[in-house]
């Protein structure tokens, strides 16, 4: 590994200051599991590394109001040891209970799994799903994102080089709502998604308020399937309208072939998981259980 | 001109000062500046658990921590597994299984399994194997791996 000069800012301000005097040599980290990876084998090669994890802003959870509040460096265990996380947000726990296993989820953070923009990121499809957004500190002062609009390519993110993602919103769902985060793995643990689905859905008596789904591994970026809702508002909450969620799933990923399967499979997987993935948002939004994993 | 950190931890409840460049991982600095070389390097990119330490009451692997990130840190390593008085029962129950082979794995599957009883311990076999999906083993000994961790964990609660 080349030479790094490494930085444990206290403050926001302190970490903006450091990433805006060094410009695109600088890398902010968290839990780490990500970056020091890509720094070992030449993937990102900054000259800087600023550890944000021991600033105190970037590790709160902040449950009041029905939403949820992430700070950026908060650690998968942190959420799904969390009892109010748990109980509003399952799909949540999805995702981070099966991000690496125990080591990593010790150190890797939901805000980490965002920024490193892997388009096979387990935690982005949930995210998006739940109609989260991005809070972003940089030296001309704050911003909002939306997550569908967070990641630009592969490892590439809207962030600027001054800026520091600082939290992440999820809103409250509201009544009859619920949402699953499920991927297609050939393991049991341990590997990465060959498919992702997260998906929420709102629900009014019999019929579908708003669907929000999402796919991860299956484009450059996490995929927000815009249409699924387009298609489903105002329907009845039957298989045959869930199987033409997962038809339009499979119309829109743009998969590419490579070790973990072949572009016709995923595609093939993109329907399968939606409609499974769909199945337990349902199961959810009308007060049922759902197993994380 | 690049300078080395100076840090100061506390490994196996003492306390320890060192000297890393910010690019070592916790890894090199346990192993090849304080001579601590129980953590083993397997894959050293966090797939294989071999470099299993806890810090701060979590289990990491130290391949993904920097040693500078180790400052005013709580470190457990297998070293510290033992007491004077004789082997820990999770090494015991390893050694009663033969839940070893060539051994590379063994100190991350304890480390590992250790911070699992300390924080379940009665676990189910699921429980079990969920819980040490990051450590790999590649003689293939997983069953008498699990098995040895329930065994430790019966004797344990006895």
């Amino acid at each position: 590994m080349k030479w790094i000069d490494y930085a444990r800012p206290q403050t926001v301000a302190e970490a903006v200051q450091l990433l805006t005097e060094r410009g695109d040599g600088a890398r902010a980290m968290a839990g780490g599991t990500d970056l020091i990876v890509q720094l070992r084998v030449g993937r990102r090669q900054p000259d800087h590394v600023v550890d944000v994890k021991h600033i105190p802003d970037l590790n709160e959870v902040n449950t009041s109001g029905g939403g949820v509040t992430l700070g950026a460096a908060v650690p998968c265990h942190i959420i799904y040891n969390n009892d109010a996380i748990k109980d509003a947000f399952p799909a949540l726990v999805d995702s981070a209970s099966i991000i690496g296993g125990t080591q990593i989820q010790g150190r890797a953070s939901i805000g980490g799994n965002l920024c490193n923009a892997a388009p096979s990121a387990d935690a982005i499809p949930t995210l998006i799903a739940l109609g989260a957004t991005a809070n972003v500190s940089g030296s001309t002062g704050e911003r909002s994102v939306a997550i569908e609009d967070f990641c630009t390519g592969p490892g590439q993110n809207v962030l600027g080089a001054d800026e520091l993602l600082t939290s992440i919103s999820i809103p409250a769902q509201g009544a009859n709502s619920g949402a699953r985060y499920q991927r297609f793995i050939p393991r049991n643990e341990m590997d990465i998604a060959v498919v992702g689905v997260g998906a929420s859905v709102t629900l009014n008596n019999g019929s579908f308020e708003s669907v929000r789904v999402s796919l991860a591994s299956v484009a450059p970026t996490p995929l927000f399937v815009t249409e699924i809702n387009d298609e489903l508002a105002g329907k009845d909450v039957t298989d045959e309208n869930i199987a033409k969620a997962g038809e339009i799933a499979k119309d829109a990923a743009k998969p590419i072939s490579d070790m973990r399967g072949t572009a016709d499979y995923r595609r093939h997987l993109c329907d399968v998981m939606t409609r499974r993935v769909l199945s337990d948002a349902i199961t959810r939004a009308r007060g049922g259980n759902v197993d994380a994993h | 001109m690049p300078t080395k950190s100076y840090v100061q931890t506390n490994i196996n409840g003492e306390s320890v000062e060192f000297l890393a460049e910010p690019r070592q991982s916790l890894l090199e600095v346990l192993r090849d500046t304080l001579q601590l070389t129980g953590a083993k390097e397997g894959c050293n990119d966090g797939n294989c658990g071999a470099c299993t330490v806890k810090m701060d009451g979590r289990i990491v692997c130290s391949c993904l921590v920097f040693g500078v990130e180790a400052e005013g840190a709580d470190i457990e390593t297998i070293e510290g597994m033992a007491s004077p008085e004789g082997l820990h029962p999770l090494q015991t129950a390893f050694l009663e299984n033969a839940a070893l082979q060539c051994g590379i794995c063994t100190p991350g599957f304890l480390m590992a399994s250790k911070a699992l009883l300390d924080h379940n311990p009665n676990p189910t076999e699921g429980q079990i194997r969920w819980w040490l999906a990051n450590n790999l083993c590649r003689c293939t000994g997983y069953d008498k791996i699990v098995r040895a961790v329930m065994d430790a964990a019966q004797k344990m609660q006895a």
